[in-house]
């Protein structure tokens, strides 16, 4: 199964309690994700990421434009979608074991018993919290309960995976193990990716595009084709002149 | 990996059972000290002769339990569990609903504004005399509680978990049984223990008027009579069922919102 041809097109949103004469939080928002690809999408905070991210899942109408997946209008929220929330904390249920959190999703997808037992504990294993499954969230850290919000989007295997700065919560070095395993588990399942963030290194470092939006309200500045060979290195990658010269292009398209 | 800041077994437990039965036996003897200097027994007798008399009248009177305690009893509790179903069940789609809280809204206002006492005419009319009235009475009265900390909890779900549930798909039987009821918990136990309360009140209410049976027609009898003696156990003995409950509320409470607490300790 792979991820759908996700289009944002001409993209507007205004919160309907926002001052009346605020700017709309978005103004025409154009691009698009190519089916399987991972975009990242970055910009100075305040300028309209989550709301965008908050149209494609369709948890909010636009009020201007339209988003497309393979084609047809997105109306409420696409089928095989997961979203990883910046706030993972409120999107975790309290009452519920981490195991049983990453199961929830999986109760009506028809499979077996056994099936969906292994998906929760691999998933659990791959994002360094195997052992977990009877803990409640409230016992983990914070950046814990961040991967248990990444691994029940994980287990889900969707087809248009949305994350919001999953990574803002963690450490150096296990951000740099769930960048490897966001790009493992993207190449495994073939999902189509859009990575808010607003680290430059991280989306360059993962992405096939950088969309890049301008402050308040949310346009898009620059659409940057990445182009760094596959499989990236932490490493490697990251001190290659390619890389170095398009970091510092991002950041001077996000500070003009 | 290991889970920290694992919920601690409250160490004050043991020092909150001692000060508490201190205070209750304190209360004990100042009774017992007042009742001695004020030197009446008929009218202000002394806690120990109350504690012997609910002893002998009531806890160690099997025939008292099957006469008077037991009818009482199940009514309390046949009203008080109605008004657990249908306050729940009522709240819930209230709750669920905007639009259902604002037409319902004034009309429960104004029902619950009612005292329940002041229906009983209504209700011997309607019910009679007999047992379904009483049911029917503890049952109004305590279902408000209930129904407003259901609706209240139901309707105030954390957003961002109503959306989780919504990006996944969550079937509507999930998100009521697995989402918003769990979620309302904590708000719904509050009620349960308000209503507790007033199922008791009417309880012996329900029984000053009309009836054959009860511990309200016991106290009433004793009253109309001058038994003080036995008036002052039968108080004590409502103090007594009252706890008794309370107490059992309690602990399924515990076991049911174990979470809650683990959760607000971790917050700090
Ligand atoms: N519920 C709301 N009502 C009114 N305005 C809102 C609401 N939520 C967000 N906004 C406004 O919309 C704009 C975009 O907010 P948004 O949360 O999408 O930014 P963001 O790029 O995700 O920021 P950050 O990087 O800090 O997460 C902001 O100016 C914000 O003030
Ligand atoms: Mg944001």
């Amino acid at each position: 199964m792979t991820g759908g041809l996700l289009e944002v097109d001409g993209l507007g949103f205004r919160h309907a309690d926002a001052a009346p004469d605020a700017p709309p939080a978005i103004e025409a928002v154009s691009f698009s994700v190519p089916g399987g690809s991972l975009v990242a999408v970055v910009g100075p905070s305040g300028s309209g990421k989550t709301t965008l991210l908050r149209c494609v899942a369709g948890l909010v109408r636009p009020t201007a434009g339209e988003i497309r997946l393979d084609g047809r209008p997105i109306d409420g929220v696409p089928d095989a979608t997961a979203v990883v929330f910046q706030d993972y904390g409120r999107s975790l249920f309290p009452w519920m074991s981490v195991a049983d959190n990453v199961d929830l999703p999986l109760r009506r997808l028809g499979l077996a018993p056994a099936e969906r037992r292994t998906r929760v504990s691999d998933a659990l294993a791959e994002v360094g919290l195997a052992g977990t499954e009877a803990s409640y969230p409230w016992q983990l850290s914070g950046g814990m309960q961040q991967r248990v919000a990444i691994a029940r989007a994980m287990a889900y295997r969707p087809r248009l995976l949305l994350m919001d700065e999953p990574f803002a919560s963690v450490d150096a070095q296990v951000r740099a193990d769930l960048q490897e395993l966001t790009l493992s588990v993207w190449q495994a399942h073939g999902s189509t990716v859009l990575f808010v963030t607003h680290d430059i290194d991280e989306a360059v470092y993962l992405a096939d595009r950088v969309v890049v939006l301008s402050p308040a309200p949310a346009r898009v500045a620059a659409d940057v084709a990445v182009g760094l060979p596959r499989p990236r290195d932490q490493i490697a990658t990251r001190s290659s002149a390619a890389f170095v010269e398009l970091r510092a292009r991002v950041a001077r398209l996000i500070r003009r | 990996m290991t889970a920290v800041a694992r919920a601690q077994p409250n160490a004050s437990d043991g020092a909150g059972i001692g000060l508490r039965l201190a205070v209750i036996v304190g209360l004990a003897v100042a009774w017992e000290l007042v009742a001695l200097l004020a030197n009446d027994p008929v009218y202000w007798p002394r806690f120990s002769a109350v504690a012997a008399r609910l002893w002998e009248a009531w806890l160690a009177n099997p025939a008292a339990w099957v006469e008077s305690a037991w009818p009482s009893t199940w009514r309390l509790l046949a009203g008080w569990i109605g008004a657990v179903v249908s306050g729940i069940a009522i709240g819930t789609l209230i709750g669920l609903s905007a639009s259902a809280r604002a037409y319902v809204n004034p009309l429960v206002e104004f029902l619950r504004s009612i005292p329940p006492p002041a229906l009983l005419p209504l209700f011997i009319v309607l019910l009679g005399i007999g047992d379904g009235m009483k049911v029917a009475m503890i049952g109004f009265g305590a279902a408000w509680p209930i129904l407003l900390n259901t609706a209240d909890g139901v309707a105030s779900v954390e957003p961002m978990r109503r959306e989780t549930a919504r990006v996944y798909g969550l079937t509507g039987r999930d998100v009521l049984a697995r989402i918003v009821l769990p979620s309302a918990g904590p708000r719904i136990f509050a009620g349960l223990r308000v209503s507790l309360s007033i199922a008791v009140i009417l309880m012996v209410i329900s029984e000053l008027f009309a009836t054959v049976d009860g511990i309200g027609f016991e106290l009433i009898q004793a009253q109309r009579s001058f038994r003080m003696l036995d008036a002052w156990a039968i108080i004590l003995l409502l103090g007594l069922i009252g706890y008794a409950l309370n107490t059992v509320l309690g602990l399924v409470e515990r076991r049911v919102l174990a979470w809650q607490l683990g959760a607000t300790r971790s917050e700090r």
